[in-house]
C-alpha cells in the first residue's frame, strides 16, 4: 500500500442558493485518521463525497500525494468508501460483495476468494464468505462493508457515518477494534459523524464543519481545552459560558458578585485584546467546594449521577446555572452549594 | 387468536373457499377430466392433427417472440426515461402508457385502420412512391408480434421503471467506487437487482399473448394458434378435442409460469432506497436535437392508434374503400348508437354485465383479501392460491372451462345451467378480475398496522364496529381502485367472451367484431371512443386512489 497523503484545497460546492461546502481545506497525511463532525446539513457528507469524486467541486482541488485528482472519477480513484447504510449488494454473498472490487479489477476468481477470505478473517468474519447478505446482523454488515473497502488495497478510506447504525453496546467496542485497524493499513482515513464521542474515541485529528465552513482543525484536546471560537465550545463538550474582562494572561470573572481572577487560553494567533470575551467553564474543570471563600454560590437545581462522579447544575442569585462533574456524590437538589475552580487555564473565545 | 374468533373465521372462510373452488378449480378439472372422456381418444386427435401441433408450436413461439419484443422497447425506454433528462421527456412519458388504455380489440382494429392493406399508412406510402400494390400485408405471425410488442411493452416499462424508482442508488456509488465501470455496474448490479421486476413483467407478456385471441383472430390469415383452434373446435361441435387444446393451453401457461419464476429465483430484496438517482441531463446541442426529434417520433407512433380509431369513428360507413383518409365525415356513427335500439344493446349489456361482476369482486375478494392478511388458519394458504389461480389460466381456458361445466342443471355435480344465459358472461368476468382485486384490497391492508384490530377490540369495540370502523376504512382506497380496473377490464372484455356470448347478452367488443366483418368501420370505431374514454377514465381514477394507498 502506498503511504501517500490526502489533500482537500479551498474546496467549494453550491447546490443552488446553498453554499453545501465553503471554501473547506484539509490535510490527511499517511496513517492518520481525520473525523469530520458537525451537526446534519453542515456539508460534511457533501465534503466526504468530494473526496471519493461522487460530487464535482464548483472550485477548489483535491490532491493525492500532490497529483490533482479533481476531475478523475470515483471508479479510478481506488479509494475505499463504507456507506452509511453500507450499500452491501443484497444479491450477493458475503464473499462475491467483498471481491466486488477485485472482480472489476479482472482478478481471477480463485485468487478474489483468497483475498476476500483473507480480508474477512481481518474483520473476524472468515466463516461468513457464503452467506447471504440478509443473514447478518446490523454490526457484521458493517464488518464486511469496511472488509469491502479495504480488501481492494486503498490509495484513501472514506466512511460515512460507520458506526451510527450500531446499537451502544457494540459501537463502544467497534470503536476500538476500527482505531487499531485503521492504523494497521496506514493509508489516510476520512471519516465522517454527528457523534463527538465517535470522532474523539476513533480520530488521530478533528475537523469540525458549521454550515459549510471549518471552524477548526486539530487533535481533540485541542478542539476542547483550545476551542477557535464560540462555535467550537459549545458545539464540543458541555460548557458554562460566562463573559469574563480581557486582562492579558488572566481573565475576571464575576459570578453572583464573586470576582475570580483565572489563568486564560486564548484561541491561537488572536493577539490583542478580546473585545467581549467569554471564558468556557468545563464540567471538569470545576468543583463543589466548601471552605473556598472565592467560591461561586448557588442552590443545587439538577443532580444527575453517571457512576464515578455526579454533575449538578448550580443556579447562582445572577441565575447563572453552573455545571459541576464532582465526586461527591452528597448533595441533593435544593442544597445550597459552593463551586471552585480547580482546573486552569481556562479557554477564552470572543463573542460572535 | 380466541377460540371465538377461530370460530368466526371459519364461518367466514368456509363459503368463500366454497365458492372458489366451485367457480375456479371445478370448470378447470371438467375440462381435464372431459379430455379423458373416451380415454386417450381426444388426445390421439390431437397428436395426430397437424393443425393442432402446428398452432402450439405458435402459440408458444408468438409469446415468447412477444416477451422479447416487449423488453428490447421497454427496458431501453423504462432506463431513458428514468435516467436522462432530455427535451420531449415529459410528453414521452405521459404517453408512454397509452397503449395499455386500449382495450384489446380495439388495439387490433386501429392497428388494421393504420398499418392494414387498405391502413392509413400502407397507402400514404404506396401513393408516396406509385406502388401498384400495397407495400406489406399485415397478417401472419409478424403482424401478430408486432401488435403484442405495440401493446405489451407497457407492462415491461412500467416494472422496470418502478424498479428503478425503488432502487438504491448508493449501491451504484458503491460499485463505481470499487472501480466498476459503467458496462459493469449495468451487468452485476443494477440488472440483477431489476431481476425480480423483469422476470414478473415477462410472465405477464407471457400470459397475455398466450391468451390473446384477438390479433391472431384478426390478422392470422392461415396463422393457427391454440385460443383460435379451441374456439373453432367448440364451434365444430367437437368439444372433446377442445378440451385437449384447452388443457394444452392451460399446460403451457404453467410451464410460463415455472420458467419465469424460476428467472426470477429467490431474489426478492428489501432495498433501502434513498430516493432516485440525479438524471444525467444531455449535454450536447446536437444530442438534444436527436432525442427531441426521436422523442416526438415515438410519441406520434404512440398516439396514432388511438387518434385513427377517433378519427374513423367519424367516418361515414362503406364510403371509405380506396382512398387515404375518409373522405365524407359525420357524427351519425354516435347519434346511431344511442338511438338505434340494437346498437345501444351491447353497451347496456356491457356496463351492466361488468357491474354485476365488479359487485361480486368487491364482496367476495375483500373477504378473501381480509382472511389472508388478518387471519392466520389453516386454509390461508390454499385460499392464496385460489385467488391467484385464474391469472395462470388463459382466459379462452376458463371461458371453455364454464361452457364445459355449467350447461346443464344438475344438483348432484353441483352444476347450474348458465351457458346460453345472461349470467355466463359476468361469472366469467367475476373469475377474471378475482386476482386483480384481491391483490389490490390486500396490499391495502397490508399497509394497516396488524395492532389496530387488537387495539380496536381492546376499546370494547364488537368484532363487527372493528370490521366497519377499522378494516373497511383500511381497505377502502384498494377496494375502489381494484374495483375500477375490474370494471375496466370487464367492460372491454373478448377473449372470454367471444366463447361464451349468446346475441342477447353479446358485449360491446363482439358488437364492433360484427360492425368490422359488415365492413362499418365507422361505427365499429365510434364503439372503440367510447370504450378507450370509459377506460382512461376508470383508469385515472383508480391510479388517484392507488396514489392514496402510497
Amino acid at each position: 500500500m502506498s503511504a501517500g497523503s490526502l489533500a482537500l484545497e479551498r474546496i467549494t460546492r453550491r447546490f443552488g442558493e446553498h453554499t453545501a461546502v465553503d471554501d473547506i481545506s484539509l490535510h490527511v497525511p499517511a496513517g492518520r485518521l481525520l473525523a469530520l463532525i458537525g451537526a446534519s446539513g453542515s456539508g460534511k457528507t457533501t465534503t466526504l463525497r468530494i473526496a471519493a469524486g461522487y460530487e464535482t467541486p464548483d472550485s477548489g482541488r483535491v490532491l493525492l500525494d500532490g497529483n490533482d485528482i479533481t476531475a478523475l472519477p470515483p471508479q479510478k480513484r481506488g479509494f475505499g468508501m463504507v456507506f452509511q447504510h453500507y450499500a452491501l449488494f443484497p444479491h450477493m454473498s458475503v464473499g462475491q460483495n467483498v471481491a466486488f472490487g477485485l472482480e472489476a479489477r479482472g482478478i481471477g476468481r480463485p485468487q478474489r476468494r483468497q483475498k476476500a477470505q483473507n480480508a474477512l478473517a481481518a474483520v473476524g468474519l472468515e466463516s461468513a464468505i457464503d452467506r447471504s447478505i440478509q443473514s447478518l446482523s446490523g454490526g457484521e454488515q458493517q464488518r464486511v462493508a469496511l472488509a469491502r473497502a479495504l480488501v481492494i488495497e486503498p490509495e484513501v478510506l472514506l466512511m460515512d457515518e460507520p458506526l451510527s447504525n450500531l446499537d451502544p453496546t457494540l459501537r463502544q467496542s467497534t470503536r476500538d477494534e476500527l482505531r487499531a485497524m485503521l492504523h494497521r493499513v496506514g493509508v489516510p482515513a476520512l471519516f465522517v459523524t454527528h457523534d463527538q464521542e465517535d470522532a474523539f474515541a476513533i480520530a488521530d485529528m478533528i475537523a469540525l464543519i458549521r454550515k459549510g465552513k471549518l471552524l477548526q482543525t486539530g487533535t481533540a484536546e485541542d478542539l476542547y481545552d483550545r476551542p477557535a471560537s464560540l462555535g467550537v465550545a459549545t458545539f464540543i463538550g458541555r460548557s458554562t459560558i460566562v463573559p469574563a474582562e480581557d486582562i492579558g494572561d488572566r481573565v475576571g470573572v464575576t459570578i453572583g458578585g464573586v470576582r475570580r481572577e483565572l489563568a486564560a487560553t486564548r484561541p491561537d494567533g488572536m493577539k490583542g485584546k478580546i473585545t467581549s470575551p467569554l471564558v468556557v467553564l468545563r464540567p471538569d474543570a470545576l468543583e463543589i467546594v466548601s471552605d473556598d471563600p472565592q467560591a461561586w454560590k448557588g442552590e443545587v437545581i439538577n443532580r444527575r449521577f453517571t457512576g464515578g462522579s455526579a454533575v449538578y447544575r448550580v443556579k447562582t442569585a445572577d441565575n447563572v446555572e453552573l455545571e459541576v462533574a464532582s465526586s461527591r456524590m452528597d448533595l441533593r437538589e435544593g442544597d445550597s452549594a459552593g463551586v471552585g475552580v480547580i482546573r486552569e487555564p481556562v479557554p477564552v473565545v470572543s463573542k460572535e | 387468536m380466541t377460540r371465538a374468533d377461530n370460530k368466526r373465521t371459519w364461518i367466514i372462510a368456509v363459503p368463500v373457499l366454497a365458492l372458489l373452488l366451485w367457480s375456479v378449480v371445478y370448470p378447470n378439472v371438467a375440462v381435464i377430466v372431459g379430455s379423458f372422456e373416451n380415454g386417450l381418444g381426444h388426445w390421439r386427435e390431437f397428436m395426430s392433427s397437424p393443425a393442432d401441433r402446428e398452432a402450439l408450436t405458435t402459440s408458444i413461439v408468438i409469446s415468447l417472440a412477444s416477451v422479447v419484443a416487449s423488453v428490447l422497447i421497454g427496458v431501453p425506454l423504462a432506463f431513458l426515461l428514468s435516467r436522462f433528462e432530455f427535451p420531449g421527456r415529459r410528453i414521452l412519458k405521459a404517453v408512454a402508457t397509452l397503449p395499455a388504455a386500449l382495450p384489446p380489440l380495439v388495439g387490433v382494429i386501429a392497428f388494421l385502420f393504420l398499418y392494414g392493406e387498405s391502413g392509413l399508412v400502407t397507402r400514404a406510402v404506396q401513393r408516396l412512391f406509385g406502388m401498384p400494390e400495397a407495400p406489406w400485408r399485415l397478417t401472419g405471425v409478424w403482424a401478430i408480434i408486432f401488435v403484442h410488442a405495440y401493446t405489451m411493452y407497457v407492462y415491461v416499462f412500467l416494472f422496470v421503471s418502478a424498479g428503478l424508482d425503488r432502487f438504491d442508488t448508493t449501491l451504484d456509488e458503491a460499485a463505481s467506487g470499487l472501480g466498476a465501470s459503467s458496462w459493469h455496474r449495468l451487468r452485476r448490479v443494477t440488472l440483477p437487482l431489476l431481476t425480480p421486476a423483469l422476470a414478473g413483467s415477462m410472465l405477464l407478456v407471457f400470459m397475455t399473448s398466450l391468451g390473446s385471441f384477438s390479433a391472431p383472430y384478426v390478422f392470422g390469415g392461415g396463422i393457427r394458434v391454440l385460443s383460435t383452434q379451441i374456439v373453432a373446435s367448440k364451434l365444430n361441435g367437437s368439444m372433446g378435442l377442445a378440451y385437449v387444446e384447452t388443457t394444452v393451453l392451460a399446460l403451457s401457461a404453467v410451464a410460463g409460469l415455472l420458467l419465469f419464476r424460476w428467472l426470477e429465483g429467490k431474489r426478492k430484496y428489501t432495498s433501502s432506497g434513498k430516493g432516485a438517482a440525479t438524471r444525467i441531463i444531455l449535454g450536447s446541442q446536437r444530442a438534444r436535437m436527436i432525442a427531441a426529434v426521436l422523442s416526438i417520433l415515438t410519441v406520434v407512433i404512440l398516439i396514432l392508434p388511438h387518434l385513427m380509431v377517433v378519427l374513423v369513428s367519424f367516418a361515414r360507413d362503406g364510403r371509405w374503400t380506396t382512398q387515404v383518409l375518409p373522405p365524407e365525415y359525420t357524427f351519425d356513427n354516435y347519434r346511431r348508437l344511442v338511438t338505434e335500439a340494437a346498437l345501444w344493446k351491447p353497451i347496456m349489456n356491457s356496463v351492466w354485465m361488468s357491474l354485476i361482476a365488479t359487485a361480486a369482486n368487491v364482496v367476495v375478494c375483500f373477504v378473501a383479501a381480509y382472511l389472508i392478511v388478518m387471519r392466520k388458519f389453516a386454509g390461508r394458504r390454499l385460499l392464496e392460491i385460489l385467488t391467484a389461480l385464474p391469472w395462470a389460466i388463459p382466459a379462452t381456458a376458463i371461458a371453455l372451462g364454464l361452457a364445459a361445466t355449467f350447461n346443464r342443471n344438475d344438483l348432484l355435480s353441483a352444476r347450474v345451467l348458465l351457458v346460453g344465459t345472461f349470467w355466463i358472461l359476468p361469472l366469467a368476468y367475476f373469475i377474471r378480475n378475482i386476482p386483480l382485486v384481491s391483490t389490490a384490497v390486500e396490499s391495502s391492508l397490508r399497509q394497516m398496522d396488524a395492532s389496530l384490530e387488537d387495539a380496536a377490540r381492546g376499546l370494547g369495540a364488537s368484532w363487527w364496529l372493528t370490521m366497519r370502523r377499522v378494516i373497511l376504512p383500511a381497505a377502502r382506497p384498494g377496494l375502489i381502485a381494484g374495483a375500477l380496473l375490474a370494471a375496466v377490464t370487464a367492460v372491454g372484455e373478448f377473449v372470454a367472451s367471444v366463447v361464451l356470448y349468446t346475441h342477447a347478452n353479446r358485449p360491446i367488443s363482439l358488437e364492433i367484431l360484427a360492425q368490422l366483418r359488415a365492413l362499418a368501420f365507422g361505427t365499429a370505431a365510434a364503439y372503440s371512443v367510447l370504450l378507450i374514454l370509459l377506460v382512461l377514465g376508470m383508469t385515472l381514477t383508480a391510479r388517484s386512489f392507488e396514489e392514496r394507498i402510497a
